[in-house]
């Protein structure tokens, strides 16, 4: 089986990438990309762990093929941070406890970002709603629920060589 | 709203206040490097064949066309690795591949090693079984009326994995003697873990020609000494890293078939070697939660005070032992700590089927007699005409108790608990009036800050931990302990910090790994908190006497003067008299050379002193109380939970926001066992097959809660600081998910007047229960009699107040 040759935007880049063309988006990023940021728990379309967003919007990598992805944008939770800073939703899920094993928060975290790009100031309900695809097995979702609106007001520090003990600065 | 309330003490800067946990940014950066993250150059990749029958002989494996497939290196078959292994030495019963028999569907058969996963998958499928079908022993109850063929030759009899039975004083007096006696038999299904992370490990040959091995494993020490005996190899030429896992909840705690393949398989070929299970693989891998059937006889008198109580659990262990005799009798240890029961008998049995084998989940053996207690409690209330939470205020142990069957009880903080979920939900107002469809239920709960005695017999303390100090001012801690989301890096570096006086950014925290690293048991039975946090102090105040030592000569004033904070050490007499700690190291490495320190931690010796005894022990129990309230359609049977109100008696929060994480995680579980989750099999068609299979090896059909079915959690915490805690605390990871199940079940009855004695609480079962309510029949739903099992003659232990000394008595010459 030949490789697929392509050309795609990750995570702000314009990135070439070789692989076996059965393969996903996800095995893609993971494997041949080296991007493993995204998770996987079934690699089903059932869990949710493996969602980044395709041309902005959610989708689990798991059910794209790579295949599809020519000339599109993907960003995964590797793009989230800019100009050496966390987006503020990665600073309020490390604050807020929203990240326990970590493993489903890079689909969490990037689900969070476009729900926050498309509607600023979202209500609890359509938090829940936005996040209702991805299933967390430690936090019981409170804490992510805060952390998402948390985002909202929250101001980034510089990211790199700082640990942050303090309070976040929010605006109340 | 939630809300965790830790009461910070004002000399403490780390313990006790809301933190960032040390391994926050990893884990929302995407750099945690979880076992399949792991790349290593030349890596190959393995795939099992998985046995398709539940019970037969292996005849022959022709495995030649798998060889012959392009792109594969290795098969690997049962031959290849004959020694048993097991987590524990009672039941070393496992084999990396199936020897000879498979024991249920997907039990490991062969192994293939090729270039890539798709390439192992294909050849997977050219290799040829041949079976002989042995009879499937499908249920317990099939198990105990089929005791041949067995499914293990070293079961107790036939069948019957082990019986258990243990009676301290003399029940039968006792129930005949009480007021009432109260008989109830429930049912708990069995679950699974379910964490998002499938199982993964890679093995690989160092430069100097030793194994290493990552895993996505809760405990890599007995990881290590399974691959050592396996392999026949010395645990020191093997080198075990536990990865942080992706979720554990009990699911990683056992050596697996899958890491001991791709050890030797790296070690065959000297490249690495890499598997990941597939959600299917991880659903038959389980190691989860027993279905248990209970039986309580218990008697009060005319107040309710418990005067014996006679339980009776019998197991549906699966195909292999695992953790299954601790699970045994886990379910009989913990009644006792919670109420006082002055007289106690548990007879527990529990018995092999051609299913996935069934092990520990968070709560490990007790929620399952946990929920049958509390609901009968509930019912006992009721029949006394009393309030169930005054009921519980009424019974519930005292501190510094050594109960019946010598459980040592120090701190207990129940009562607080019950008072506070009784007052924050407005108990006094809504129980028994609210509108029909709408309830409240109450239970409690107890469970271990860890397991007294480690999985095998040995006097080394259960963790270690080491510290490095050096010139640079920067701190390294190393400890065995392993990271599986509960934030025990967090906990290790905040009681390091706190002790030192610096920041948790600056220290660097090395774990779970076998070579590095000093042992720690693993993180299970809600040990990790408690043991390597007092380690950890240990360790942290041996360095500070050397540093304190250095810095009183150099500052010319007395040690006891000297205060360690704000990454300073001054003198508390003369706050201007002070050294940077870095300065502080550099004083004390030039007075005494390079600066180190260990500190370990073993729990104190346990009352218990009867065979059996060894499980239940810990240095301390936690205390949950909860209230939940439910909706129930009556049209529809649909039960929604909209708030869960918990009090939990930790001792003290040492990170509030990690601790309401656990809390409100299990909060989360809990409402998933009750009300949704089940790990059930069926038999196909005897037509088409034989197979006995998972009803659903899906995440999508294996239900459990998304993001709109949690309830709001009202956390209260606790805390009375505990002497045998870490600056006081005990666990939080597992107690709070006890009480929840039945909680649901004394609120689905105070909503709609129907019983579901067993566990998952369906909307089925509700109509089933209002259909009887309405046929005018006793609205219960839930098991028959507890079946007949014969049970040997009880271990007799007499309780402290009959003069009893935590021994059995000599088994009296009775013939049977």
């Amino acid at each position: 089986m030949k490789n697929a040759h392509m050309t795609l935007t990750i995570n702000g880049e314009e990135t070439e990438v070789s692989f076996a063309p059965y393969k996903t988006l996800l095995e893609v990023l993971r494997e041949d990309l080296r991007l493993t940021g995204t998770k996987h728990g079934c690699e089903l379309g059932e869990c949710g762990a493996c969602a980044v967003l395709l041309d902005g919007k959610p989708v689990l990598s798991c059910l794209v093929l790579g295949l599809e992805c020519d000339g599109r944008e993907v960003l995964t939770v590797e793009g989230l941070a800019e100009d050496g800073r966390l987006h503020p939703l990665q600073e309020t899920f490390a604050d807020m406890g929203a990240a326990q094993c970590g493993y489903c928060t890079p689909a969490i975290l990037v689900t969070a970002r476009e729900l926050l790009d498309r509607i600023p100031n979202p209500s609890r309900e359509q938090v829940r709603e936005a996040l209702s695809g991805i299933l967390c097995r430690c936090t019981g979702y409170h804490q992510i629920f805060e952390a998402v609106e948390a985002a909202m007001t929250c101001t980034p520090l510089p990211a790199a060589g700082r640990a942050r003990d303090e309070p976040l600065e929010t605006e109340a | 709203m939630s809300s965790g309330n830790g009461t910070p003490r004002d000399d403490l800067k780390i313990i006790g206040r809301p933190r960032r946990r040390v391994d926050g940014r990893a884990k929302v950066t995407g750099q945690t490097l979880f076992a399949d993250d792991l790349v290593l150059p030349r890596m190959l990749h393995c795939k099992l064949l998985r046995s398709s029958l539940p019970h037969a002989r292996i005849l022959q494996i022709d495995v030649s066309r798998a060889l012959a497939h392009p792109g594969v290196h290795l098969v690997l078959t049962g031959g290849d690795f004959p020694i048993p292994y097991g987590i524990l030495p009672v039941s070393e019963d496992e084999t990396a591949l199936c020897t000879d028999v498979v024991r249920f569907v997907g039990d490991p058969v062969a192994a293939v090693v090729a270039r890539d996963e798709f390439t192992a998958a294909e050849a997977v499928d050219l290799i040829e079984v041949e079976y002989e079908t042995l009879l499937t022993i499908a249920t317990p109850e099939e198990a105990l009326a089929t005791p041949e063929p067995r499914i293990h030759e070293h079961s107790e009899k036939g069948n019957i994995h082990k019986l258990v039975s243990l009676s301290f004083g003399d029940v039968d007096q006792a129930l005949k003697d009480s007021y009432r006696v109260f008989d109830d038999t429930f049912f708990y299904q069995g679950n699974t873990h379910l964490a998002i992370e499938q199982h993964a490990t890679l093995a690989a040959i160092d430069p100097d020609g030793k194994l290493t091995v990552w895993s996505s494993t809760q405990t890599p020490h007995y990881l290590h000494r399974a691959l050592a005996k396996v392999l026949e190899t010395p645990a020191a030429h093997i080198r075990v890293i536990a990865c942080p896992n992706g979720g554990g909840f009990g699911g990683k705690s056992d050596p697996f078939n899958h890491e001991i393949v791709v050890a030797g398989a790296a070690r065959i070929l000297d490249r690495p070697v890499k598997i990941c299970l597939t959600r299917e693989e991880v659903f038959y891998c389980h190691r989860g939660r027993h279905p248990v059937q209970m039986s309580f006889r218990t008697g009060v008198d005319r107040e309710g005070n418990i005067t014996g109580m006679h339980v009776r659990t019998f197991l549906d262990g699966g195909a292999y032992g695992s953790y299954g005799v601790a699970s045994t009798f886990y379910t009989g240890a913990l009644q006792t700590v919670t109420y006082h029961v002055p007289r106690y008998r548990f007879q527990g049995c529990r018995v092999f089927t051609n299913k996935p084998p069934c092990g520990p989940k968070r709560g490990h053996g007790t929620p399952q007699p946990r929920f049958g207690q509390e609901v009968q409690l509930d019912k006992i209330a009721e029949a006394l005409d009393q309030d169930p939470a005054d009921l519980r205020l009424r019974i519930v142990e005292k501190p510094d108790t050594i109960t019946a069957n010598y459980m040592t009880v120090s701190t207990i903080g129940l009562a607080e608990c019950i008072r506070r979920v009784v007052k924050r939900s407005d108990w006094r107002r809504k129980f028994r009036q609210l509108p029909e469809g709408h309830g409240l239920g109450l239970a409690c709960s107890s469970y271990l800050s860890g397991a007294g005695l480690p999985i095998y017999w040995n006097r080394m303390p259960h963790t270690g931990v080491q510290l490095k100090l050096d010139r640079s001012g920067g701190v390294t801690v190393f400890c065995g302990a392993i990271e599986i989301g509960q934030g025990s890096d967090d906990v290790l570096v905040a009681c390091v910090a706190e002790v030192l006086g610096i920041q948790p950014f600056d220290i660097r925290a090395v774990t779970g790994d076998t070579d590095l690293t000093p042992v720690d048991l693993g993180s299970y039975s809600s040990r990790v908190t408690l043991m390597m946090g007092n380690a950890a102090i240990q360790a942290a105040e041996r360095a500070r006497e050397i540093l304190a030592s250095a810095v009183a000569a150099h500052l010319k004033v007395p040690r006891s003067r000297l205060v360690f904070a704000d990454n300073t050490v001054l003198d508390s007499a003369d706050p201007d008299t002070s050294v940077s700690f870095q300065e502080a190291v550099c004083l004390a490495e030039a007075a005494s050379g390079t600066v180190g320190t260990v500190g370990s931690y073993t729990p104190p010796r346990s009352a218990a002193r009867y065979k059996g005894g060894g499980v239940g022990p810990t240095p301390t129990y936690s205390y949950t109380a909860s209230v939940v309230e439910v909706r129930v359609d009556p049209e529809t049977g649909w039960i929604d939970v909209p708030r869960v109100w918990i009090a939990h008696d930790i001792g003290r929060a040492l990170n509030p926001t990690l601790v309401r994480g656990q809390v409100e995680g299990d909060v989360y579980m809990a409402v998933g066992e009750a009300l949704m989750e089940e790990q059930t099999f069926r038999r196909l068609p005897s037509r088409l097959s034989p197979a006995l299979v998972h009803k659903f090896p899906s995440m999508l059909e294996y239900k459990s809660p998304t993001s709109h079915d949690m309830p709001e959690v009202i956390t209260d915490l606790v805390e009375d600081p505990d002497p045998a805690g870490p600056f006081g605390a005990k666990e939080v990871g597992q107690g709070p998910l006890l009480p929840v199940m039945p909680a649901v079940a004394n609120a689905v009855y105070d909503a709609v007047g129907v019983r579901v004695d067993e566990i998952p609480i369906t909307p089925e079962k509700i109509l089933k229960g209002l259909e009887l309510k309405r046929a005018g029949r006793s609205p219960r739903v839930g098991p028959g009699p507890f079946p007949d099992i014969d049970w040997p003659e009880p271990l007799e232990v007499p309780p402290p107040w009959e003069g009893g000394d935590g021994k059995a008595e000599t088994p009296k010459d009775v013939p049977r």
